[in-house]
């Protein structure tokens, strides 16, 4: 007897199910099958199976619609995806905008949703007047209007931007439940162009003595930061553009210094000025805010790199599930070392894992968004995310970056930075109920 | 001479078509003297310290008028951090304080000028700055009481926690 097409898709199928723990399935089991066959075999149709109903015609095919406006907004059906603020009202103290991650998918961020800190207000910036200047050890220094940089050659890539106190609620030594959005809101990614900071840099000519340059902004703190001049020199940027549109405010219009995969705060906003030096500033946020304690009392100094990370973003916290059956795990990976190499999800908290799909084309130092099929059963799982970039670092155990970095002795204040530098993994919860909740596994 | 004269002129016109083919060439050149209004960065050998100088009890009083509704009378703490004291850091979330915490006395003197006071950054005078880092290291007892702060002692005051940081780069950063 001969085996028919779909005798040989049946067989497939049985090789497919749940390579790992708990319910996941593998990860080119749309690619191949397609829903149909997905819904198939976790015995769950994807599209809800009530009664059919008559259709109709909805009320807003029957009139104009509204009239196509200048500017583009969002539905007013989106309303409720916000960023969360920690200083509403702008007293004085920082201020700090999260990205909803639990509410958007894809790889980029949208500009009105880019996380922001800034330490007294965004300024509000006349282009026609900003200036940046380049001096210090170079041959000439320089003066650069908005209009001149407009005229030299552009580059554009993705970056993610992440604040270094991203995901720090994490060194708490017991879980605190909040959203995706309050513990790993400060990070987001952007479509970044401008002009490299070595064209500009060349131009002034650097003395041989040089090996940092200290960048600061036009912001009230004129906030500054030293960057070793091989990052300088390497893939730095002068940005003007944010996904295509020039540069929000709270992102450093009409400039920002882009230093792609390194922290946050070097990344300058509102940039005005970069001295050329033969030594580092040891401005206030590299000599005391950016330098983690560890364990002990010692404390790092220039710790730059944000190193390879992933967290699920759905299913997560205030997402809750809606019943057994069939669910896309999808979330964000990224690293400052490079490109994403894989991403490993397990539902049985560490014990079994699954790879899962990478979202192509993936970008260096970029968003890569990882997905997975998974048929719940309704039990009890916890979801974790695992990644490893290209050059073979991998994202540690809460359990590994405990043991090298310590933990707070008390729960500490969500939004409060008790450390630096979490990268480790999360771990999501999936009660019988269906609710999502923070764990530590 | 005149075959001369035409190589230096040929010379120059290669020289310019070469460098405006490298780089667009659009900054403009800027004189030390123009860029002195922005060029504040103090380093920790002391380079970019500008002339002038201030004392604790000059300190003081510019203190209680213009940094105490945020930062608390004599530094002790109000709605913003404290400038004065601290235990030793135990614990990853210990309170990182100028005394326990910061490696370099020259940030203190880059960080009021460039951001102090908050609601009216920039506005003190460079003698201002002077006073009040003086000040506060002497609340500190980091200095004396009558100590003078300048671009020769302030670089030189030592701070506790000089040695307390292990550097990641570029040793540990790839």
């Amino acid at each position: 007897m001969t085996r028919t097409p779909s005798d040989r898709a049946k067989q497939k199928l049985k090789n497919l199910e749940a390579v790992a723990g708990n319910g996941l399935l593998h990860r080119r089991l749309f690619l191949r099958g397609g829903a149909a066959l997905a819904g198939a075999i976790t015995g769950y149709a994807l599209v809800p199976s009530a009664p059919a109903q008559q259709l109709a015609d909805d009320e807003w095919s029957l009139v104009p619609g509204v009239t196509v406006p200048d500017y583009g907004t969002r539905s007013r059906f989106e309303k409720n995806v916000v960023r969360t603020l920690s200083n509403p009202k702008g007293e004085p103290r920082t201020q700090h905008a999260r990205t909803p991650h639990h509410l958007l998918n894809g790889t980029f961020t949208p500009n009105s949703l880019h996380f922001v800190i800034s330490h007294a207000g965004d300024p509000d910036i006349d282009p026609d007047k900003h200036r940046l200047v380049i001096h210090g050890l170079v041959k000439q220094p320089l003066v650069f209007t908005l209009d001149a940089l407009a005229r030299y050659p552009m580059v554009s890539r993705m970056a993610f931007v992440e604040c270094g106190g991203n995901s720090a609620p994490l060194f708490s030594l017991e879980p605190i439940q909040a959203s995706v959005q309050a513990l790993h809101g400060l990070v987001s990614c952007a479509e970044w162009t401008g002009v490299p900071l070595s064209s500009l840099l060349d131009e002034a000519g650097v003395d041989p003595k040089a090996k940092w340059i200290v960048a600061e902004g036009g912001d009230p703190p004129h906030v500054s930061r030293s960057v070793p001049l091989t990052k300088a020199m390497d893939d730095a940027m002068i940005a003007l553009y944010q996904n295509g549109e020039r540069i929000m405010p709270g992102n450093g219009y009409p400039m920002r210094l882009l230093l792609p995969g390194w922290e946050g705060n070097m990344n300058t906003k509102w940039v005005r000025r970069i001295q050329v030096t033969d030594q580092p500033g040891m401005t206030f946020y590299e000599a005391r805010t950016y330098a983690p304690v560890l364990p002990g009392g010692k404390a790092y100094r220039f710790y730059f790199l944000q190193e390879v990370k992933s967290f699920i973003t759905h299913p997560s916290p205030g997402l809750a599930m809606k019943g057994p059956g069939f669910y896309e795990i999808s979330g964000i990976a990224y690293s400052g070392n490079g490109r994403i190499a894989k991403v490993m999800v397990s539902a049985d908290g560490g014990k079994t894992w699954a790879q899962a799909e990478l979202q192509q084309p993936v970008h260096s130092k970029a968003f890569t968004r990882f997905r997975l099929a998974w048929r719940w059963d309704g039990s009890p799982a916890v979801l974790q995310s695992r990644a490893w970039d290209e050059t073979g670092y991998q994202q540690p155990t809460r359990a590994q970056l405990v043991a090298a970095r310590g933990e707070t002795t008390k729960v500490p204040a969500l939004n409060g930075f008790p450390s630096q530098h979490y990268n480790a993994i999360t771990s999501w919860s999936i009660e019988r109920g269906g609710e999502v909740k923070h764990v530590y596994a | 001479m005149y075959t001369r004269r035409f190589a230096v002129a040929i010379a120059v016109v290669l020289g310019a078509t070469v460098a405006f083919a490298q780089a667009p060439n659009l900054g403009k050149p800027i004189s030390p003297a123009d860029i002195a209004g922005w060029d504040i960065n103090v380093l920790p050998d002391g380079s970019g310290l500008p002339p002038g100088s201030g004392t604790p009890s000059e300190g003081a009083r510019i203190y209680a008028a213009k940094c105490s509704a945020c930062h608390g009378p004599e530094g002790k703490g109000g709605v913003n951090a404290r400038l004065v004291g601290g235990e030793p850091i135990k614990t990853i979330e210990g309170e990182k304080t100028i005394a326990n915490f910061w490696p370099f006395s020259t940030t203190l003197f880059d960080y009021i000028r460039r951001a102090m006071p908050w609601t009216k950054p920039r506005s003190l005078t460079n003698e201002e700055v002077y006073a009040l880092t003086a000040y506060i290291f002497s609340l500190n007892k980091l200095i004396g009481e009558s100590d003078t702060m300048n671009a020769q002692t302030l670089p030189k005051v030592r701070m506790p926690n000089r040695d307390g940081f292990i550097v990641r780069f570029p040793d540990r950063t790839p």
